[in-house]
């Protein structure tokens, strides 16, 4: 595996070299002793387009600032060192590439975000294959479009949300693809604000002190296959209109403030065929209009999902809950949401015609779980006697909990996802 | 005393209910972490059957004990013995024999599949609660000569305990819903033993995230040394107070 990546790398870096000289550019290499041997120099004599070779070696060159298109090429991984000062790669130009490098101990800074590589307003920038390690922001898009981040390991060792930035962090950009990294230590695994038509893909986002994915203001945007697990709070996605969330798994969020999907504020989005495992709560949702929640599986979570008052046409079909201490948590009686085809492991019902939809109701919110969202106090009571035989009470005679919210049609078997 | 007390316990051991008993909570115990693959989750399903059946069975048996063997006492308080030693040794052989009963059937599953220090504080919560009952029901049983009346106020007082209790909690805290509740109702847990007893377990295991800011509160208590101790002196209340006015009434009781 190691062996033909490897070749594929050497293959398709000789693949850029020749095409780079088919087009009348020139490679340029950086190594120790030769006459450009900080890559600085080597930027600083390059025309357009050329293509810069460095060799393995650490490198203190402070801050390297690349202003024009050209594509860098690390050989054997070599290693650029921000010296605990620095920032260390700035792009401020179009169609640059940065490939198989390591960074590390970038700058700290508390006025402006430093990065191990930043790009300001730029098109076309590909980062690819890095390893980011130990630094305050990894890598940092300012207004950048159609620019690629693919398959690099960031890894940093914050210990408290104020004095560490972001893995990823997007501002203001236009056509990403995140693709295949992970992200791991950091305050936010992905940061999302006002990005629009990008996707994130494959990515694995865990054990950051805040959220594996925050999301806000971004139209238009998918992610897809992606892990997020053991993060701080988990993933939250608000303000934003028209998300694809498919496929994603979320996964041991869990804490008194966790949640592994919290959305709010968000409009005409899709959540398909995620996993949400272990989580104190597997969605939060507050303000979510006209959203599917379909085919996801809803496994050992406290409350699989809690659904405000607040959401409007929330269709919840077609989905599995195994195992939740609580299937649905709600705080008022309005439902204007659909519970209808989806499978409840603690459904009790039975099925005369054999048309595999039970003929009774399911009621899947607990008169315990509307007890406590009026008063949290009552949780000193969780898993008492009593409350057992209030749940018990309520499901025969619903009295306490909302008339409308059930399904009229549950799944007698689990959806095979 | 040591022979009286070796006395009461054969004497139980023959009655085979304890037997039975061990047995029952041994397949229980058993079934319950066989069934589960996550063993927290066994120690959870474990946790409501210990809350439930521990305390009746312990005050049940001990009530119908202690009017059944109520012409052996007779003997016993013709003989040259201390009163107090009397009441100690039935106290002591019938929490020995229910402790000794819960560590087979329950214990002994719970150190096989979880030997963590959440199981051993079961264990230890489970002969606790075992004691306690002991303790009530002879309190309860040395209240009143009727058999009938006794046996009857002992499952009031497992009702109260394991049920009405709750009820009056959660109808104070409706009452009082615009209050904060966290602290007294710390002090209000430590009026009924099943209820701290769940407290203690539930705050030691991953469940108590979903507790949310109460839970956040008692576990701020209960997790350090000191509040686990003093819940656990709490507890040891709970055996000392019912044995000491049962002792007292027993002492001046014309039999």
């Amino acid at each position: 595996m190691f062996l033909t990546s490897n070749l594929f790398k050497f293959i398709g870096v000789y693949a850029l070299v020749l095409f780079s000289q088919l087009l009348n550019a020139t490679t340029i290499h950086v190594a120790k002793g030769s006459a450009s041997n900080t890559i600085q120099k080597a930027i600083d004599i390059a025309n357009a387009s050329d293509t810069i070779l460095v060799s393995s070696g650490i490198y203190f060159e402070k801050n390297i600032i690349i202003d024009k298109p050209l594509t860098i090429i690390g050989q054997n991984r070599p290693v650029l060192d921000g010296e605990k000062k620095y920032e260390i790669i700035s792009i401020k130009a179009n169609h640059v590439q940065i490939m198989g490098f390591k960074l590390q101990h970038s700058g700290y800074g508390t006025l402006d975000d430093v990065a191990a590589i930043k790009v300001y307003e730029s098109e076309y920038v590909t980062i690819s294959d890095n390893i980011i390690d130990d630094t305050f922001f990894g890598i940092y898009l300012q207004s950048g479009k159609n620019c690629i981040i693919k398959n690099n390991q960031i890894i940093s060792y914050g210990e408290e949300e104020q004095q560490i930035g972001n893995g990823i962090h997007c501002w203001k950009c236009e056509n990403l693809q995140i693709i295949g990294n992970r992200i791991t230590g950091h305050r936010d695994g992905i940061y999302f604000e006002f990005v629009t038509h990008s996707v994130i893909w494959r990515n694995i986002s865990k054990k950051n002190i805040r959220y594996g994915l925050h999301f806000m203001f971004s139209n238009d945007d998918a992610y897809i296959s992606n892990v997020f697990s053991e993060n701080g709070a988990g993933v939250s996605v608000m303000f934003t209109h028209r998300v694809k969330m498919f496929n994603n798994v979320f996964s041991n969020n869990w804490g008194d403030a966790a949640y592994g999907l919290l959305l709010k504020e968000i409009s005409d989005s899709y959540i398909n065929g995620n996993k949400f495992l272990e989580n104190t709560s597997g969605i939060y949702m507050e303000g979510v209009n006209n959203t599917p929640v379909q085919k996801n599986t809803f496994l050992r979570n406290g409350w699989a999902i809690k659904i405000q008052a607040s959401c409007m046409n929330v269709s919840l079909n077609f989905n599995n809950f195994f195992g939740n201490t609580f299937d649905i948590g709600t705080n008022g009686f309005l439902v204007l949401n659909s519970f209808n085809y989806n499978y409840w492991d603690k459904y009790e019902g039975y099925d005369i015609n054999r048309n595999k939809i039970g003929d009774i109701a399911y009621r899947p919110i607990s008169m315990f779980s509307m007890i406590i969202e009026q008063n949290p106090q009552a949780m000193i009571l969780f898993r008492s006697i009593m409350v057992s035989l209030l749940d018990k009470t309520e499901k025969i005679i619903p009295s306490l909990t909302p008339e409308n919210l059930k399904d009229d049609f549950p799944l007698m078997r689990a959806i095979d996802l | 005393m040591r022979k009286v007390v070796k006395y009461v316990i054969l004497d139980i051991l023959r009655s085979k209910i304890i037997i039975g008993y061990t047995i029952l909570l041994f397949l229980i115990s058993f079934s319950v972490f066989s069934l589960e693959d996550n063993t927290a989750k066994g120690l959870l399903s474990l946790l409501n059957l210990e809350l439930f059946i521990v305390p009746l069975v312990s005050i049940i048996f001990s009530t119908i004990y202690i009017y059944n063997s109520s012409e052996f006492i007779e003997l016993l308080v013709s003989q040259p013995l201390k009163r107090k030693s009397i009441w100690l040794s039935l106290f002591s052989g019938l929490s020995t024999s229910l402790v000794v009963s819960f560590l087979i059937g329950s214990g002994l599953p719970i150190l096989y599949f979880e030997p963590s220090p959440t199981g051993i504080i079961m264990i230890l919560i489970g002969c606790m609660l075992s004691v306690i009952f002991v303790a009530i029901a002879l309190l309860a049983s040395v209240l009143t000569r009727d058999k009938a009346k006794g046996m009857g106020m002992a499952i009031f007082l497992w009702l109260y305990f394991a049920i009405i209790f709750d009820g009056l909690v959660l109808f104070l805290l409706f009452q009082f819903a615009d209050y904060p509740l966290e602290k007294p109702m710390m002090a209000l847990s430590a009026l009924n033993p099943i209820d701290l007893s769940r407290i203690i377990i539930l705050l030691r295991l991953d469940v108590s995230a979903l507790m949310g800011y109460t839970g956040a509160i008692f576990k701020d208590f209960f997790g350090t040394t000191t509040g686990f101790i003093s819940a656990l002196l709490a507890l040891g209340l709970w055996i000392a107070i019912p044995l000491y006015f049962s002792l007292r009434i027993f002492r001046k009781k014309d039999l």
